[in-house]
């Protein structure tokens, strides 16, 4: 039942997107076939990251009940425990559906397979997981912080998913910012797929910012090595 | 003095994270109109915006998770100590759950709304009977919502973990209720199988009704099928309940 939920999560994502490209061919300059590609690449590098961080999520919980402590008993670095603490068939099947969108994409698009290609599809999985995995560290340090805000969290989390996934010739201007740029999500996945598909970027974001996906990455590391770093000293300011 | 805080910080959270969906949402579903020629199955900017708004707004006051606290009263076996009470259970959970999802239409439901209209402006109703009769179509939603929920708990009389279930239910409910897109742009099909649902009943119904999309007749029409969902699932959770007692009285609860 649980790994049938998690296909379902995936799928009905893709169908929320596929049900607007029943109404029009074109949406923000691309067509299906190339939303598909968009879709895929960011849902599974989503899921991978969920995978390996989605357990940090339940930092709060330990934070509330004053049991964290426990992790400082152990050897280990407290942002390893948690990763390491539940790795699931479940968040597995999750990456299914974004995997199989992937792959279709990359089947259905002329795509011209030389080795540039190839680099830039690497490093766009490659950066697109750093970048999902950075954004729940980032929220898990900011959860020192705010004790009950999660949901401020998942504001940029799960909305920075759903963010990836579309195609960032339809943000307004503060989303570009704030997605394009801060919370780098345009670069996870949708600016590669412009890049590799040889088609042109909207305003403020060139298709060849594409190539610049490992920056995002850093960039990305560098706000959760900032969040974990302060919100742990914080933790342990309080005398926690 | 630091509960409080609290509080409002979680409310500041909750209107950041709606807010975010909001203008992700809008961007998306503008560019949709726009590519289909500024119209699309009766939507203009206008009235995709205040789709938009309106249904981020109801997010705090309709349940599409599908979690409850009777849930897990059910499955610790708590719920016995509920079937001593003279109050029937459904009605009791139904009823605390709903004035709750009532109340968090202030802090939540308000501000998302008036945020929506300042920030990118959306379209209202024109005749004073669609607020009226807005305002009974998102109190149907909301008990629509809860009595659903109900059944999903009522479910672990049998299955005791009603974890998976309840996903499904978090899965399912809000792409059929319409939270992403309005299933008014769904093809026939996919649309005539969430109507075959209570879940639009719990949000599109109530936002094309607070919208001014469904008017007169229409909203009269939508809101009769929200009547009819509630004595649906009003029903089912009343048989579930009885027969979950039985149940529990014969494993000797």
């Amino acid at each position: 039942m649980d790994l049938a939920s998690s296909l379902l999560v995936g799928l009905v994502e893709l169908a929320e997107v596929w049900v607007l490209f029943q109404n029009v061919p074109r949406l923000g300059g691309v067509e299906f076939t190339q939303i598909l590609l968009v879709f895929g690449l960011a849902d599974f590098c989503f899921s991978m990251a969920d995978l390996l961080f989605g357990h940090c999520d339940n930092l709060t919980t330990f934070v509330r009940a004053g049991t964290l402590d426990v992790f400082y008993l152990r050897p280990q670095p407290l942002l390893l425990q948690l990763i390491t603490s539940d790795i699931s068939l479940r968040r597995l099947a999750r990456g299914a559906v974004g995997l199989g969108a992937l792959v279709v994409g990359l089947v259905l698009n002329p795509i011209e397979w030389d080795l540039g290609a190839v680099v830039l599809l690497g490093l766009a999985v490659v950066s697109g997981l750093t970048v999902f995995s950075a954004q729940f560290v980032t929220a898990a340090g900011l959860q020192f912080f705010l004790i009950n805000g999660s949901e401020m969290t998942n504001a940029f989390v799960y909305g920075g998913r759903y963010a990836a996934s579309q195609p960032a010739s339809v943000w307004s201007r503060p989303l570009k910012v704030a997605f394009g740029f801060f919370f780098p999500m345009a670069f996870v996945a949708y600016l590669p797929v412009i890049e590799l598909l040889g088609l042109p970027g909207p305003q403020w974001l060139p298709s060849w910012f594409g190539w610049c996906a490992p920056l995002a990455a850093l960039w990305a590391c560098a706000l959760a090595a900032l969040s974990w770093r302060q919100g742990v000293r914080h933790y342990q300011g309080g005398g926690g | 003095m630091k509960e409080q805080a609290t509080y409002r910080l979680a409310a500041v959270a909750g209107l950041v994270a709606n807010v975010t969906f909001g203008l992700l949402k809008v961007a998306i579903l503008f560019a949709t109109v726009r590519a289909a020629g500024g119209e699309l199955e009766g939507y203009d900017v206008a009235s995709m915006s205040a789709y938009v708004w309106i249904s981020q707004g109801l997010l705090g006051s309709v349940n599409l998770n599908g979690r409850s606290e009777v849930s897990e009263r059910i499955r610790t076996g708590d719920v016995v100590i509920d079937f001593l009470r003279p109050l029937d259970v459904q009605t009791a959970t139904v009823a605390t759950e709903a004035g709750r999802s009532v109340f968090a239409l202030l802090p939540r439901g308000a501000p998302s709304v008036v945020i929506g209209a300042l920030v990118v402006g959306m379209a209202a109703p024109e005749h004073p009977a669609s607020y009226l009769l807005g305002a009974v179509s998102l109190l149907l939603g909301i008990v629509v919502s809860c009595l659903s929920v109900y059944l999903v708990a009522a479910a672990g009389f049998w299955l005791v973990e009603t974890r998976g279930l309840q996903i499904l239910y978090m899965v399912t409910s809000g792409f059929l209720a319409g939270l992403f897109v309005p299933i008014w742009l769904f093809p026939t099909w996919l649309q005539v199988l969430a109507q075959a649902t209570p879940f639009p009943s719990m949000l599109m119904y109530p936002v094309d009704v607070l919208s001014g999309r469904a008017e007169g007749l229409d909203a009269i029409v939508l809101v009769s099928a929200q009547v009819g969902w509630l004595a649906a699932t009003l029903a089912a959770g009343q048989l579930m309940t009885r027969a979950g007692r039985r149940h529990l009285e014969v494993q000797g609860g």
